[in-house]
């Protein structure tokens, strides 16, 4: 293994300042610290550093979110069988989903990453890690037949105008892949919106397989459950929204995948149990009043629990909720914008009859609100230091 | 006697303790006194090259506190002064005699004594350094009255010198020292044992103060800690804090009459082949300590070689003076570390890194809780902005928002930095924040930077 750290050796000086390719040396740091952990020492009072750091802090989140995009594969293949009456096997689905979900993530890293790179090169930073995993979690909150064109526009207003006008990771206000979605949510809402965009090929109606052309199965709708309940339609069941073959984007549908990973996310201390368990209660409390308040029969009488495995929730509240940088910063503050988050979410689904996805702009809401909240706590703080002060004379 | 649990913190469990034992005691040819033990001191020399002096004889003094000396802990003569850029004095170094001579202050009876008569004996002697103050932890103002003077009795930090072992024979000197002590404060003279030894430390012993239990991982043993937990330090206020072993020190001053600072130093850390206590006086060379201890000079590391780090002090709060620096005034501990200059090939992607501590279950350290760690002092990983927002709160028990304390520092306002509690803390308290943060922040040099800023805005 030592010849890789001596073919590092032998390149550094091309690409350190002064080199022949010196100018690239921020993308020359970024490769070599991707394959070693630099040689650099401590230089304060504080000799001896644990040892994690922020690149696994990401590729947990990456590993958490596996089962999630494993399901989301399998899925995307499934839906489009069901659509077309195809009849496939295992294997087949998970290779079709495979086969559209590839591009996906490809465009995906490679604008976000070139950015990245660019930036951090202009800047003559260090290249961050955390597109990481906002390059995967992209990919898995859209549908599956989301132009790419319009993915890799999307990608470029994340990261240039979520994330490098602030200064990089760790200083953005929004989390970056959400607002990825709120992008094509905005400028190509048809491409994301609507009864045929969630399972695969099926706005074009028709797909061809082993050389016949396929029509959509007669009657068969498209539309998430989210959208059958609103407009009283029998949704399925909610075992079947636990497990997750239901329409929808590619790595939201299954509660259970993305519960796998929220364990590894709470047991690592990567993510806020916190954020996750408020951000649940707070779906149920208004989910319950609903219930409470509502006539038989309307959408408010929908069972609450139901909320948490239909659409975005569970993505949202184990993922995106609990980004460490735009989520609130103290542990109070997270209670509270956790809670907030999960009532939000259900308040639009039961009120906003344009949209009924509520999650992805309740959490971009509370982003923003996140300082606030932390402002509140922080104050409590600072009182209490006045007082004592005040006390002491 | 109260208890004071903490639940927040954490012990590190680092291989190279020292065993409880002494080795030898160290008679060194040569000391130094160097001003850069002192926080934030200018120096004004009072010796030059060729001249004797006793133990207890100023050497130096503080330019803007010129009533504050500082003494060679032997007798001797100055043999060099070293000074570096701008003429900025480095280092004292005195030349040992055979046999110490001490100067001779005058003996004092502590139950008669008056404030003043204590605080000239100390002045004179150089020993009124070892009071420190907080806030900012530089060395006390004698014209000030603290609202209380606390001395932790117990060090927690990891490998740090056991407090029980060191000074199990000098309970009657600290006695006199915290009577005297108690003359300066309007309030209480608090002592913090530990709750899981506390009662056979010499200091559980002592009468006439306040004794308090602190239970919980480091860093509980942490004054800073304990002062936001007794008695936090408000703007105007100011508590002192003495370390134990300068309590035994003042003690000897007083009963005595002589300036005689030995103590036993823990040698530890995984570059010590033999370690335990040495009995010596601050000041003694790093190369003295190095013999004792018979550091491995070449040892690699994944394949690749390393080489010695020389701490005066812990790992997480001493200083790096080399191997040609010397033991700090304040230090009853030296650390020998393996420096990390080494790279570890995908590090931070191995599923299993044994050799490496996490206290983030990110890694599988948890599994075996009790294995001892060959530490090194490797960042491992790139410094990255403030991501992570909850590791740095797990790991400080006071009641303080450490996050945003750092970003007024960095965005230097003054208000903030008052109203976030800059008036209670000071470096060492952040060190475990330092230690876990994934992003690499040296978070220590922000809090120094603080207090220099404050300093600064307060002169």
């Amino acid at each position: 293994m030592n010849w890789i750290l001596r073919t590092m050796d032998k390149m550094r000086p091309t690409f350190s300042k002064g080199g022949k390719l010196g100018w690239l040396h921020s993308t020359y740091d970024a490769f070599e610290s991707f394959a070693a952990v630099p040689s650099t020492t401590t230089s304060g009072r504080v000799h001896i550093k644990d040892a994690v750091d922020i690149k696994r802090v990401m590729i947990i989140v990456v590993v958490a979110l596996i089962p999630a995009f494993c399901f989301g594969m399998w899925n995307t293949g499934d839906q489009h069988s069901l659509a077309f009456g195809l009849g496939w096997s295992f294997w087949m689905k998970v290779w079709y989903g495979f086969y559209r979900i590839l591009p996906l993530i490809l465009v995906s890293y490679i604008v976000g990453l070139g950015i990245e790179f660019i930036v951090a090169q202009v800047r003559g930073h260090e290249v961050n890690e955390g597109y990481l995993v906002t390059g995967f979690l992209i990919p898995l909150i859209m549908p599956v037949d989301v132009p790419l064109w319009v993915l890799a526009l999307a990608v470029a207003f994340a990261v240039i105008f979520g994330k490098e006008i602030f200064g990089g990771t760790g200083m953005n206000i929004w989390n970056p892949a959400l607002l990825a979605r709120a992008f094509v949510f905005f400028a190509y809402p048809s491409t994301i919106t609507g009864d045929t965009v969630w399972i695969g090929g099926l706005g074009k109606g028709v797909t061809s397989y082993a050389g016949t052309a396929h029509n959509v199965i007669d009657g068969f709708s498209g539309a998430t459950p989210l959208a059958q309940v609103a407009d009283g339609a029998t949704a399925p069941d909610f075992l079947q929204m636990f497990i997750g073959n239901i329409p929808g984007s590619v790595g939201e549908t299954s509660t259970i995948a993305i519960l796998l990973g929220a364990i590894l996310l709470v047991w690592t201390g990567v993510a806020s149990w916190k954020i996750m368990v408020s951000c649940v209660a707070g779906a149920l409390a208004v989910g319950f009043l609903a219930n409470g308040l509502a006539e038989p029969g309307t959408f408010a009488a929908y069972p609450a629990v139901n909320h948490l495995v239909m659409g975005g929730f569970a993505f949202g509240a184990v993922f995106m909720a609990t980004d460490p940088v735009s989520s609130a910063q103290t542990e109070t503050g997270k209670w509270i914008y956790g809670f907030l988050i999960g009532a939000m979410c259900v308040i639009l689904r039961l009120f906003n009859p344009g949209y009924r996805e509520g999650m992805m702009l309740a959490i971009l809401l509370m982003n923003t609100m996140a300082p606030l909240i932390d402002w509140c706590v922080v104050r409590k703080n600072i009182r209490r230091r006045e007082k004592r002060a005040v006390a002491a004379k | 006697m109260e208890t004071i649990r903490l639940h927040k913190g954490l012990d590190l469990h680092l291989a190279g303790e020292a065993q409880k034992k002494v080795l030898q005691t160290l008679e060194p040819d040569t000391v130094s006194v160097r001003p850069s033990d002192y926080r934030s001191m200018v120096p004004k020399l009072l010796v030059a090259e060729g001249d004797a002096v006793l133990a207890g004889q100023l050497v130096f003094l503080d330019k803007k506190r010129p009533q504050i000396g500082f003494a060679s802990p032997i007798s001797g003569t100055v043999k060099a002064i070293v000074r570096g850029e701008k003429r900025k004095l480095l280092s004292v170094e005195i030349a040992a005699d055979k046999e110490t001579r001490y100067a001779q202050f005058e003996k004092l009876s502590i139950a008669k004594a008056s404030r003043q008569e204590i605080q000239k004996v100390l002045l004179e002697s150089g020993l009124w350094a070892g009071i420190i103050q907080r806030p900012y932890g530089i060395i006390a103002n004698p014209e000030d009255t603290p609202k209380a003077i606390v001395v932790s009795a117990f060090n927690s930090a990891p490998l740090a010198a056991d407090i029980n072992f060191t000074l199990k024979n000098d309970a009657d000197a600290m006695q006199i020292a915290v009577d005297a002590l108690a003359k300066f404060t309007t309030g209480k003279v608090y002592v913090n044992l530990s709750y899981n030894n506390g009662n056979g430390s010499p200091l559980n012993l002592l009468r006439n103060v306040e004794k308090t239990m602190f239970k919980g991982p480091h860093p509980a043993g942490n004054v800073g800690v304990q002062i936001n937990h007794l008695c936090p330090i408000g703007k105007g206020e100011t508590v002192w804090t003495v370390q134990p072993q300068i309590l035994a020190a003042m003690g000897r001053l007083f009963s005595k009459g002589i300036y005689d600072v030995t103590r036993l130093v823990a040698i530890t850390g995984p570059r010590a082949v033999e370690t335990g206590y040495v009995r010596c006086v601050p000041g003694v060379a790093m190369k003295d300590l190095k013999a004792v201890a018979g550091v491995v000079e070449n040892m690699d590391i994944y394949g690749q070689p390393t080489g010695v780090r020389y701490v005066s002090g812990n790992p997480l709060s001493g200083e790096n003076v080399g191997e040609g620096g010397s033991l700090g005034f304040y230090d009853d501990t030296v650390t020998f570390l393996s420096e990390g200059n080494y790279r570890e090939l995908f590090g931070w992607a191995k599923p299993f890194r044994m050799k490496k501590f996490s206290s983030s279950r990110a890694y599988f350290s948890w599994l075996c809780p009790k294995k001892q760690y060959k530490a090194d002092t490797n960042v491992n990983g790139g410094e990255r902005a403030f991501i992570v927002s909850d590791v740095y709160g797990k790991v400080l028990p006071m009641d303080i928002y450490p996050v945003y304390l750092l970003k007024a520092i960095l965005a230097e306002d003054i208000e903030k930095m008052e109203q976030f509690g800059i008036y209670e803390v000071i470096g060492e308290d952040f060190a475990l924040c330092e230690y876990v943060d994934p992003s690499k922040i040296e978070i220590q040099k922000i809090i120094d930077k603080g207090i220099d800023l404050m300093l600064k805005e307060m002169a």
